[in-house]
């Protein structure tokens, strides 16, 4: 049977992990490679990388965090954030990276997830969508870019399942609401995108405790949960949310 | 003994090759038939869609190399699409494979579970053989895929569930063939890729 995959996220800037924290900006947390190798003997299913250096020049280094990563750790990963063209993606698909994340340049160039996909192949290209509440929207939920600040004319399940014919192969779907709260996840954003669209739905934003992935896999269909500080910070381990998830009747893999 | 990667511009290898080098394999990446040939064994991967692989291979000439490497009797390992263009024919872009290895390859219905499947699910051992030493029964390996290997039951090592129960892991004659990605499926995967390289018959 198919698992349910626990997948760790984490932001890299100038080739450090980096947590972004209200009103003091970024802090360093620690080396992306070693915490990609910590996180895989302790059994996360997949890791997301989203590279949010803001100079050009510095991209460089998470070709090399990409790289280093791929000669440690054999399970699937992906990197997100600064990728703009078909040269972009494969430069990090090269690197070792299995998957690429497009968000904000998906929606200002949508033909770079064809393009993407007819290149590299659907499994390859994941969206990235935030996604905020809004009642003018059809489906109640509006598409937002560059990080959750700029409102997009596009309703988020016809955005979806746009992106779905266009060739992505899986959707990192982030509520903007839940995001940062650590009340959950947003199940019911998280269940109409999941039910409409017949590629995987990874759910992020909003993760603070073990029964907030138990409930967006038991109540809300998703395939995949992503999780950042709440193993960042030490407060739980992969493992000890596997375990959790395992009693309380969700698929998952413990043999690792 | 030197292990032999098939590179016919059908995916990234370089996951393919971390796991050879974390694993101290003697190996070399080409796509000349004349250097494959006088490897020990050939490791035969892909991603991407079946017609165009194949076209790939036939333009390239190593269509022939692979079935000449088949005859010597030297072990080879496909792996996802690797494992699929071995069988006789794909529904994928409708096109006839090497056919190493008797069978077919379909695409999973409409309707059911979503398509492709992707992450990790549990192999069942369905026989004995030497790629599955010291890999438990059931393990958990990383699958991407749209398409799956449908042959006889006696060419099936694995069978894994997913809508119903498909061939995961082939073994005819020299052959072996895994739908999943031993690479990219932690301690289990690498094993079976060891399994592969230590082999010596």
């Amino acid at each position: 049977m198919l698992k349910k995959r626990v997948i760790v996220c984490l932001d890299v800037r100038d080739g450090k992990t980096t947590k972004g924290i209200k009103f003091k900006g970024n802090v360093d947390i620690g080396d992306p490679v070693e915490m990609a190798e910590k996180y895989y003997l302790d059994g996360v299913d997949e890791l997301v990388f989203y590279d949010i250096t803001a100079s050009a020049e510095k991209r460089g280094i998470m070709i090399d965090v990409v790289e280093r990563v791929a000669s440690k750790i054999f399970i699937p990963f992906s990197v997100g954030g600064g990728i703009a063209s078909v040269d972009d993606m494969r430069r990090v698909l090269l690197a070792g990276a299995e998957k690429i994340s497009v968000n904000s340049q998906a929606v200002r160039n949508p033909s770079i997830i064809e393009e993407g996909a007819s290149i590299f192949g659907r499994q390859c290209i994941v969206l990235g969508m935030d996604a905020a509440r809004d009642s003018a929207m059809p489906s109640g939920y509006r598409v937002v870019i560059n990080g959750g600040r700029v409102p997009t004319e596009l309703d988020a399940l016809a955005w979806a399942k746009q992106a779905e014919k266009l060739g992505a192969g899986e959707i990192v779907l982030n509520s903007i609401d839940a995001d940062g709260t650590r009340d959950g996840y947003e199940l019911n954003l998280t269940k109409m995108i999941s039910d409409n669209v017949s590629v995987p739905v990874v759910a992020s934003g909003g993760a603070g405790r073990p029964e907030h992935l138990r409930d967006v896999f038991a109540k809300a269909n998703a395939d995949a949960a992503l999780i950042a500080s709440m193993v960042h910070y030490g407060d739980y381990s992969v493992s000890g949310i596997k375990d959790f998830l395992r009693s309380s009747g969700i698929p998952v893999r413990s043999d690792f | 003994m030197k292990t032999g990667v098939v590179d016919y511009k059908a995916g990234n290898l370089r996951s393919i090759e971390s796991a050879l080098k974390f694993l101290s394999a003697d190996y070399i990446i080409s796509d000349r038939a004349e250097e494959l040939i006088g490897c020990d064994k050939l490791l035969f991967p892909g991603v991407g869609e079946a017609a165009f692989a194949m076209n790939q291979l036939k333009r390239s000439g190593l269509d022939s190399m692979m079935h000449e490497f088949f005859r010597t009797g030297k072990e080879i390992l496909g792996i996802c699409l690797g494992c699929q263009i071995i069988l006789d024919h794909s529904e994928e872009g409708n096109t006839d494979c090497l056919g190493l290895v008797p069978g077919r390859v379909r695409r999973f219905p409409a309707g059911g579970l979503k398509v492709p499947e992707i992450g990790w699910n549990n192999i069942k051992k369905v026989r004995d053989h030497y790629i599955l030493k010291d890999v438990p029964d059931n393990s958990n390996v990383y699958f991407v895929h749209s398409y799956y290997p449908d042959v006889d039951r006696k060419y099936m090592l694995c069978e894994t569930e997913y809508m119903f129960p498909f061939c995961s892991l082939i073994g005819y004659e020299n052959v072996t063939a895994a739908q999943f990605h031993p690479e990219k499926s932690g301690k289990v995967g690498l094993q079976i890729m060891k399994n592969f390289l230590e082999c010596r018959e």
